[in-house]
């Protein structure tokens, strides 16, 4: 298959595996260090390439970010409710999902641009940052109403405290304060071994994603319909806003990616501590076995195209 | 040697409860815990410790029964409903009362 990534590879074998019932097992403690690997070093690169141009944070853009965060949630819970006919916890929940992003599909399309030497702006982790918390927010306002009865000190807590937020902020305040020179003794284990880390975090992926994909016989046909179209519609608002936003085109493609993903970390355990009652494994499944698979494979290639024929 | 009678309080849930329950334990005048994480199949499926994600733990307890018999009651009253959630509790021995 030319021109398909050998990550993406990783992942289908990580699928294979999982579906065959190999004897195939990434203990835990290697998934939470490769993605912390990961996290790390994505807001590293954001940090660094920051540090070296002076352009700053265009405030516009990052409030343009946040309002996209804010309102994706909105469609997703009305499809959910009305064509889906899913109980308002689990509707809300979905919406939370897709609002919020993914960082391992962010992880993917900046080597997919990397593998092209295509640019994109350098605040790019930020705009992961700025995504992750608000959707969750919505989709909890969604599921409890304004007066509803939600912990919200500890939620912020667990939302603005969480591991990828804390990593990403981390990494990019360092490379930041240590710009390109400083980061230089760290860069090949952060930077140059970062496709190979990847490859890693993508295989246990995989692994997980057929561990998911059973359940979705139970689910039905709406789970699989809809995880591919909200990333599409997604999608097609983020490479909007992106163009609106006057981003470059591989910056579009990357906020594309952003809006089409759904998230798998911060979006389940929020809704697990807030809205108990949403299922989980509904949200989840549709989440890590179809829109991840979808975006990484067929998805962010797709958004390329968008983004370029956006900017004419 | 003397022996104290105490109860033994296991529970098996979702890891994403652990922080949450050792906050009640401090109301509840739990003095001392072990947590392990666990992997197992109920009613809520198959649950892997493997992906903290969607992992399990195991809270074991000894305290008096009278606290036992606390932390079930807010257990059941607060999680059992939406929570992955088993709880069980057996007599044992010790012989250090105090600690428990």
């Amino acid at each position: 298959m030319p021109g398909l990534d050998p990550v993406i590879l990783f992942f289908i074998l990580g699928v294979a595996a999982g579906l065959a019932r190999a004897d195939l097992r990434l203990p835990g403690a290697i998934y939470d260090f490769v993605s912390t690997v990961l996290l790390l070093a994505i807001g590293l690169k954001g940090g660094v390439e920051l540090a070296r141009d002076t352009g700053g944070l265009p405030i516009a853009e990052l409030a343009g970010i946040v309002a996209l965060g804010l309102a994706l949630p909105l469609p997703a819970y009305l499809v959910a409710r009305l064509a889906g006919r899913l109980p308002r916890a689990d509707a809300a929940s979905l919406a939370a999902h897709y609002g919020s992003v993914s960082v391992g599909t962010y992880a993917v399309v900046i080597g997919y641009l990397a593998a092209r030497s295509i640019d994109y702006e350098a605040r790019a982790p930020v705009w992961v940052v700025l995504l992750e918390v608000p959707a969750i927010l919505v989709g909890i306002l969604l599921a409890r109403g304004l007066g509803g009865d939600v912990a919200w000190r500890k939620l912020a807590h667990e939302l603005f405290l969480g591991r990828s937020v804390v990593l990403l902020v981390g990494g990019l305040a360092i490379g930041w304060a240590s710009g390109p020179e400083g980061t230089a003794a760290i860069q090949p284990f952060f930077f140059g071994l970062f496709k190979g880390i990847l490859a890693l975090f993508l295989l246990e992926m995989g692994l997980i994603a057929a561990s998911h994909l059973p359940a979705l016989r139970r689910h039905g046909l709406f789970i699989v319909a809809f995880g591919v179209l909200m990333p599409l519609f997604g999608a097609v608002v983020g490479a909007l806003l992106g163009r609106a936003l006057g981003l470059s085109a591989g910056g579009t493609t990357v906020l594309a990616t952003l809006a089409a993903s759904a998230s798998y970390i911060a979006a389940p355990a929020a809704f697990r501590t807030a809205v108990p009652e949403a299922n989980p494994a509904l949200s989840l499944t549709a989440s890590l076995a179809v829109t991840f698979p979808f975006n990484i494979i067929v998805g962010i290639p797709l958004y390329e195209r968008l983004a370029l024929a956006l900017q004419g | 040697m003397e022996q104290f009678n105490r109860r033994l309080l296991t529970i098996v849930t979702e890891a994403v409860l652990e922080r949450e329950l050792v906050a009640e334990f401090d109301t509840l005048g739990v003095r001392g815990y072990t947590i392990t994480d666990a992997r197992g199949r109920g009613g809520r499926g198959t649950r892997k410790s493997d992906w903290a994600q969607e992992g399990n733990v195991r809270i074991e307890v000894v305290c008096e029964p009278a606290v036992a018999e606390r932390v079930a009651a807010r257990l059941r009253d607060r999680y059992y409903d939406h929570y992955a959630m088993i709880l069980f509790m057996q007599d044992v021995s010790v012989l250090r009362p105090d600690k428990f």
